[in-house]
C-alpha cells in the first residue's frame, strides 16, 4: 500500500478503515488462490471449445438420458443465487435489523451466480450459435421461454438491486481518492449523500426489495416447471414449483453462510459477522431442513402411494436401485446433518455452520442430480430402459470451471467495493438503535 | 384435408427390421460407431422394438415396429421454445433442422422416445456419400431429428398428381417402410378418407394405440396379435 493512500484511510472512521482495506491491500495468498482459479476456468473453457467444436458427443449425454450436468448445475446455479433475495430483500422488508452486515455480500452472490447458472443451459446447447433463436422465433408455450423471460428479469432487477444500495458506499470510495477516482466517479453516479437524496435512495431501495422477492419466486418456480411440463414419470407434479423455489432458498442460504466463514476470516471481519449472525442464519438453516424433509417427503409419498408402474421404476432406482448413494448422501447432506447440527446452540457458530452450509450445497446439487437423471434413464416406456449416464471429462471440467469462475469472480469483486455495506452499519450505529427502541416502545400497551 | 397414419399389423410383423433399413437409407440416416451406438446414441427412426412375453421356456415374443407416432395433440411441439417442431395441417409432425437449437426438451416430452439428437455431424463413406438420397435434406451436428412419414414423397406424389391432371392416389404417397415391408404389415394411407385402407382399419377390434391415456392421440394403430 503506498504512503498517501495509507494516510488517507488513517483519517477515516474505524469502520471504513477495516471494509475498505481489502479494496487497497492484496495479499499473497489471494493472488495464489485467484491463480489457481484462473487456471481451472481456463481448463474448463478449453474443454468447452472442445465440445463446441466436435459436438455434444463430447459429453456422456445419450438417449434417453438427454439431460446431465448442465442441467443439473442451472438448477443449482440458479437457487444459489436466491441467497441475496431472501437474505437482504426479505429481511430488509421486514426490517430485521441484523441483516445490515450481510446484505452487500449476499445480493453480490446473487448477480454473478444468476450468470454462471444462466449459461448452462446454452453451454447444453447442440447449437449455441443459434441461441438468438428464441427471441427471433420466439414459442410463448414453452416451459424454456418464460425461462428466458423471468431470469433475464431477474438478472436485470437484481442487478439494480446490488447496485442502488451501493452507491453511497461508491460515493465514500470516490471522496476518499484511495482508490481508481475516474472509475468511482463515473460508478457514484453524482451521488452526494444530502439527504433528499439519501430519502429518494432509501425510498428506491424500499420498492426494489418488494418487487424483486415475486420474481425471484417465479424464476424458481418457472424452472422446476420445465421438469413438471412433460409427462414423465416423477418431474410431471405439482409440488415442483414451490419445491424448487424451497430448494433455492435453502441452498442460498446454505452459499452465503460459507461466503461469510470466509469472508470472516481472509478480512477479518469478526467485528461485522457475528456469533449472533450466525446463530439466526443458523435457525434458518435449520428451519429449511424441515421444510425441505416435508417437501421430499410429500412428492415421494405421493408417487409411491399411487403406484403407478411408470412413475415406480424412478422411485425405486432413487431408493434402492442404481441411485441409492446419490439419494441417500442427498438425505444426508439436506436433513440429517443440518438438523442434528443446527438444532444446538453450540453448533450455531461459524464452525458448526460452515460444515452444515457444505452439507447442503452437497447435498442440493445431489438433489437436482437426483430429480434430472434417474428419471432421464427410466422413461415411460419401459422398453427403452436402456439408459446410463456418465458424465464425461468435458463435463466435469466446464462444471470446475462454473464453480472456480463464480468464486474468482467473487473474490475479485470484494477488491472494488466493500463486502460489507459501510452505509448501512452507519445508519445502523447513528438512527435505528433509537428507532428499534422506539419501535418496540410502540408495541406496548401506553404505560400507566 | 387429408389426416395421413399408419396401421401396423403385429400378426404379420416377423421382426426382419426390412423397415428399419429402407427408412435409414430413404432419409440419409448416418450410422455411427459400435461404441457410439453402445452409449445409446444410434438414430433410427423407425425402430423395431422386441417385446417377450412370459417366463422360459414358454414365451412368446412381439415385434413393435415403432416410427414417429405423429400426435395430433403432440407434446413435443408445445415444449419447442424456437417453433423448430411443428404439424401440419396434414397431421405430420415435423422438424425444422434449420432452426433448431438443440435443446432436447423435445426429445425429454416424447414419451415414445422418437426423437434423435446428432451428437456428432453425420459421417458417410465414399460409396455411401454417393447414395445419399437427394430428396431429404442432411443434418447436421447439434440438431434434432425424426421421422417424418417420408414427407418429400409426399410433395413428389402431389407435383406427380397435378401434373398428370389427377386427384392424388392411396398408393401414389407411401412412406419407405411401408413400401419395403415383405408381409404388408405396415399399411399407409388418409385416416379421413373412406377409400384408404387405414380408414376402416383403424376401428378394427384389434386395434391398440401406444399410451393412448395420456392424451397424445397418435396416428399410428397397431392390430394386436391375435393369441
Amino acid at each position: 500500500m503506498r504512503q498517501a493512500v495509507r494516510e488517507k484511510l488513517a483519517r477515516m472512521s474505524n469502520d471504513e478503515q477495516i471494509l475498505l482495506r481489502p479494496l487497497v491491500e492484496t495479499s499473497r495468498s489471494f493472488y495464489i488462490v485467484a491463480g489457481l482459479l484462473a487456471a481451472v476456468t481456463l481448463w474448463g473453457m478449453f474443454a468447452y471449445y472442445l465440445q463446441v467444436t466436435y459436438g455434444l458427443g463430447r459429453t456422456g449425454l445419450n438417449r434417453p438420458s438427454y439431460w446431465g450436468i448442465y442441467i443439473i448445475c442451472f438448477v443449482f446455479f440458479i437457487g444459489i443465487s436466491h441467497a441475496g433475495t431472501l437474505i437482504s430483500a426479505i429481511l430488509r422488508v421486514s426490517k430485521a435489523e441484523w441483516r445490515r452486515s450481510i446484505t452487500r455480500s449476499a445480493e453480490l452472490i446473487t448477480v454473478l451466480v444468476i450468470g454462471f447458472g444462466a449459461i448452462q443451459p446454452i453451454i447444453d446447447l447442440g447449437r449455441p450459435d443459434r441461441v438468438l433463436n428464441v427471441i427471433f422465433n420466439a414459442q410463448l408455450r414453452s416451459p424454456l421461454l418464460w425461462d428466458v423471460t423471468s431470469i433475464g428479469l431477474y438478472f436485470i432487477s437484481c442487478t439494480i438491486y446490488l447496485y442502488v444500495p451501493m452507491l453511497p458506499d461508491l460515493a465514500i470510495i470516490r471522496d476518499s481518492g484511495i482508490k481508481a477516482p475516474r472509475l468511482y466517479r463515473f460508478l457514484a453516479a453524482g451521488y452526494r449523500d444530502t439527504p433528499a437524496q439519501r430519502a429518494r435512495l432509501e425510498r428506491v431501495i424500499g420498492v426494489l426489495s418488494i418487487i424483486v422477492i415475486p420474481i425471484a419466486v417465479s424464476v424458481h418456480t418457472v424452472i422446476g416447471w420445465i421438469f413438471a411440463m412433460t409427462l414423465r414419470p416423477m418431474w410431471h407434479s405439482t409440488i415442483f414449483g414451490p419445491y424448487f423455489v424451497m430448494g433455492a432458498i435453502y441452498s442460498g442460504i446454505a452459499a452465503i453462510l460459507v461466503a461469510m466463514v470466509v469472508l470472516r476470516r481472509a478480512f477479518g471481519l469478526q467485528q461485522y459477522f457475528k456469533d449472533i449472525h450466525f446463530d439466526y442464519l443458523g435457525r434458518l438453516l435449520l428451519l429449511f431442513s424441515l421444510l425441505w424433509f416435508y417437501f421430499t417427503f410429500a412428492e415421494y409419498l405421493t408417487a409411491f402411494y399411487g403406484g403407478e408402474p411408470g412413475e415406480m421404476r424412478a422411485f425405486w432406482a432413487k431408493l434402492t436401485g442404481p441411485f441409492a448413494i446419490p439419494f441417500w448422501t442427498m438425505v444426508l447432506g439436506c436433513f440429517i446433518i443440518p438438523l442434528s447440527l443446527m438444532s444446538r446452540r453450540s453448533m450455531r457458530t461459524p464452525r458448526g455452520t460452515l460444515i452444515a452450509g457444505i452439507a447442503v450445497m452437497i447435498g442440493m446439487w445431489l438433489e437436482r442430480f437426483n430429480i434430472v437423471v434417474p428419471t432421464s434413464v427410466n422413461p415411460r416406456w419401459e422398453i427403452e430402459s436402456i439408459g446410463q449416464y456418465l458424465p464425461s471429462w468435458v463435463e466435469l471440467s466446464i462444471m470446475a470451471a462454473t464453480f472456480s469462475g463464480f468464486t474468482l469472480l467473487y473474490m475479485l469483486a470484494t477488491k472494488f467495493v466493500p463486502i460489507v455495506s459501510i452505509w448501512e452499519i452507519k445508519e445502523g450505529r447513528e438512527h435505528s438503535v433509537r428507532e428499534v427502541a422506539d419501535r418496540v416502545a410502540e408495541y406496548l400497551p401506553e404505560s400507566a | 384435408m387429408a389426416r395421413w397414419g399408419m396401421v401396423i399389423d403385429l400378426d404379420r410383423c416377423t421382426g426382419c427390421a426390412a423397415c428399419e433399413v429402407a427408412c435409414k437409407s430413404e432419409n440419409n440416416v448416418a450410422a455411427v460407431s459400435v461404441e457410439q451406438a453402445d452409449m445409446g446414441r444410434a438414430s433410427s427412426w423407425m425402430k423395431v422394438m422386441a417385446h417377450v412375453e412370459g417366463e422360459f421356456p414358454d414365451t412368446t415374443m412381439h415385434f413393435y415396429p415403432r416410427p414417429c407416432m405423429h400426435c395430433d395433440n403432440p407434446p413435443c411441439i408445445r415444449v419447442c421454445p424456437v417453433q423448430a417442431t411443428y404439424i401440419d395441417d396434414e397431421g405430420i409432425v415435423g422438424q425444422i433442422y434449420a432452426r433448431c437449437i438443440g435443446c432436447r426438451y423435445c426429445a425429454n416430452a416424447c414419451p415414445y422416445m422418437v426423437k434423435y439428437f446428432n451428437w456428432y455431424g453425420p459421417e458417410w463413406s465414399e460409396a455411401e456419400r454417393q447414395h445419399l438420397n437427394p430428396d431429404v435434406s442432411v443434418r447436421p451436428a447439434g440438431v434434432i431429428e425424426k421421422c417424418t412419414f417420408c414427407h418429400h414423397r409426399l410433395q413428389k406424389a402431389r407435383e406427380d398428381a397435378r401434373a398428370e391432371g389427377r386427384e392424388l392416389r392411396e398408393e401414389d404417397y407411401q412412406p419407405a417402410c411401408v413400401d419395403v415391408c415383405p408381409t404388408n404389415a405396415i399399411i399407409f394411407g388418409d385416416l379421413d378418407n373412406p377409400s384408404h385402407a387405414v380408414h376402416t382399419l383403424k376401428d378394427d377390434p384389434r386395434v391398440l394405440r401406444l399410451m393412448e391415456d395420456l392424451g397424445t392421440q397418435p396416428k399410428v394403430y397397431y392390430l394386436r396379435p391375435r393369441d
